[in-house]
Parts: structure tokens; sequence; C-alpha cells
């Protein structure tokens, strides 16, 4: 017969034995899937045949982009990078990747936008805005089927323990954490939808619900409010950290750009 | 800009079903919306979408309000002659635009 108190304590070790069970932390390599595999087979379809998903709508309109000459310097993309699909292929798969100018992480929106200010004398595109959805859905397409490949060396190592602490800290009226679903509860119902792991691995994507392709920096300010915490800023080191840690944290998936999420 | 997707098989056999494709960036904006001032935004929809065989109209389509951006219309049609599809979209606002597509019959 074991007494009273040591009957508490073995309940409250089992307690935290359950706790610590449910926080499963994070997902193993062989664990690790696309969202793509949570959609329906519509869905998947519409991704997979490239005249029916209607991203390509911006991969063309990035392909008359990539040859357009822009400010001060009249210069095109294609003007330094030839063709895209060879000079373009397998960089969406690096990126975020760490400036090393800036000494700072910068995603391929950010990328586009450095090198017209820096090499084309133009202004930089507003986030969101039709071209540089449109850019960017060109050259993350070049990538597609190749895996994310985010080495995590010295020089980013730092910002993607600084994503990771994004992600694993409560935030919001809510209290929750990325890692809370995203980690602990994947696969699991969401009110009707099923939570997917959320990797970054098909951005841009063409959102049903936006009716629009959006680039990651809009989705995640999506479950920020969802959250009911402060999204942070389009282009905020936070945005750029987080997504450092988030391709990092899929490294290996198959790049989908332009995918389609419900 | 106005960006169209277009998928129609370059070749068939004549009398084979072939399977036609059209994708085009649109917002079909509905009329029922209001925007961040409260106003509401008006209607902007493609409201007529046909296809021509040769000159011959073989498929129409009235699109109303509560079709989604970025209309996707997929329709079958029977291989007949060597020739071309012409598309037409038109909308609100004097909104225009067609594309071409050309068939071979062997």
């Amino acid at each position: 017969m074991i007494g009273g108190r040591w009957r508490w304590c073995l309940l409250g070790a089992m307690a935290f034995a359950v706790i610590v069970a449910a926080q499963a932390g994070e997902i193993p390599a062989k664990d690790r899937r696309s969202d793509y595999e949570l959609m329906s087979p519509e869905l998947r379809q519409m991704q997979d045949d490239d005249t029916v998903n209607p991203g390509m709508l911006w991969v063309l309109d990035g392909e008359a982009l990539w040859q357009r000459k822009e400010g001060s310097t009249a210069k095109s993309c294609a003007d330094c990078h030839d063709g895209a699909a060879a000079s373009m292929k397998g960089v969406a798969a690096r990126y975020p990747a760490i400036d090393a100018k800036l000494g700072q992480p910068i995603d391929l929106e950010g990328r586009i936008n450095r090198c017209r200010t820096l090499h084309q004398g133009a202004p930089p595109l507003a986030f969101e805005s039709q071209d540089l959805l449109a850019l960017t859905a060109y050259v993350a397409r070049q990538s597609k089927g190749l895996p994310i490949d985010i080495s995590g060396d010295e020089s980013a190592a730092r910002f993607i323990d600084a994503g990771r602490s994004i992600f694993e800290r409560r935030q919001g009226q809510l209290n929750l954490s990325c890692a809370q679903c995203h980690d602990d509860n994947w696969g699991k119902k969401l009110a009707g939808a099923t939570v997917p792991q959320g990797h970054p691995n098909g951005y841009p994507v063409y959102r049903l619900e936006w009716q629009s392709l959006g680039s990651l920096q809009r989705r995640l300010r999506n479950c920020l409010f969802g959250m009911r915490a402060e999204p942070f800023n389009y282009g905020a080191p936070e945005m750029n950290e987080l997504e450092l840690f988030l391709a990092w944290r899929a490294r290996g998936l198959a790049i989908e750009a332009p995918a389609v999420r419900p | 800009m106005v960006r169209a997707l277009i998928n129609v098989p370059t070749r068939a056999k004549r009398g084979d079903i072939i399977e036609i494709k059209t994708l085009i960036s649109h917002p079909m904006e509905s009329g029922y919306r209001v925007g961040t001032n409260g106003t509401k935004i008006p209607r902007d929809i493609i409201h007529r979408f046909v296809c021509t065989y040769n000159g011959d109209e073989i498929f129409r389509a009235e699109l109303s309000p509560a079709i989604a951006a970025n209309p996707f219309i997929s329709f079958f049609t029977v291989a007949t002659e060597s020739g071309s599809f012409g598309f037409e979209w038109t909308g609100d606002n004097g909104f225009a635009a067609s594309e071409r597509a050309d068939i071979t019959i062997e």
C-alpha cells in the first residue's frame, strides 16, 4: 500500500510524463512531409497540372518581367543572369540565405529587391505586389522538384536559433506557439482543416482562400493574426529569421513552387 | 496585364473527343464586398466566354459574381478538321481578351 503523499507524487510524475510525451518536439526527418500530402486529390491535381494551376499565371508574368529593362542602368534580370532555367535552378532551395553585406538572412523577395536597388538602380517592389510575386514565382519555379538545401553553417546558425525561439515562443492572446500546432499536433484536426506541418516548400503559393498568389510572409502574418498576436511587419528581421528556420526545418523536402493550398 | 493559359492538344485523330482547358487571370470582384473604408467595391467580373472552332461557336458560358477569381473553364469537343480555336472573354469595364490555339487533324 502506497502512502497518500507518495501516491500524489506518483500521479504528478505520471502527469509530467504525459505532458512531455505530448510535446513531441522537432519532427524527425522520416516523418517530415509536405503539406501537399494532406490535400484532397482534386487540389493535388490542380497543383500538378501546369495548365490548371493558377500560380502559373504569375510564372508567365515573371517570365516577361525577367526580360524587362528596369531602373537607371536600363538592365533586365536576363542581362546579368541570362536564362533563368539554368542560372536560377536550385536558387530557391537555398533561400533564405545570409547576405554577406547585410550580415542578415534575406529571402527570395528580399534578394530580388536588393538586386533591383543595387544592380538595376530601380526602386524596390512593394511586398505582395503583382510584379514581386511574379518574379519570385518565376525564380522559385526553376527549382521545382529540388530538395531544400539549407546548410545551417556557422553564419546561419545564430539566425536559425533566433527563428526557432520565435517558433517555440508562446505569443498572442491565445498564448500559442507555432510549435504547439505544427510540431506537436500536425495531422490532427483544427475544426474542419487538418493541421499541416507548416513547411515553406511551395511558396509563393496560390491559396484558394486568397484567390491569389501570396508570399510566405503573408501566410505567417495570417497565422500570427489567427493566434491574436501582433504580426511582424513585412521585411522585419524576425520574419526573415522565422523563414530561415522554417526552411532549415523543412530541409530535404522538394520545392513545389508555385504550390496550391486550400 | 491579362494572362491566359490554354491547353488544346496540337494533334488529334478525326473524330477524337478532345478536352480543352482555359485559365485566365481576373479578380472576379463580386460587387458585394466592402473595402477598408466602408465603401462598396464595384462589381468587376468576366460575364461571357465564347469558344469558336474555325469560326463556328462550339461553347459559350455566362459567368456570374459567385465565380472565383482566375476562372478555369474546361470542356470537350469532337476534333473534326484542322484549324484553330478562338477564345474570347468579355467582362465589366470594357474587359476583353482573346487567345488562339491551333490543331492538326491526322
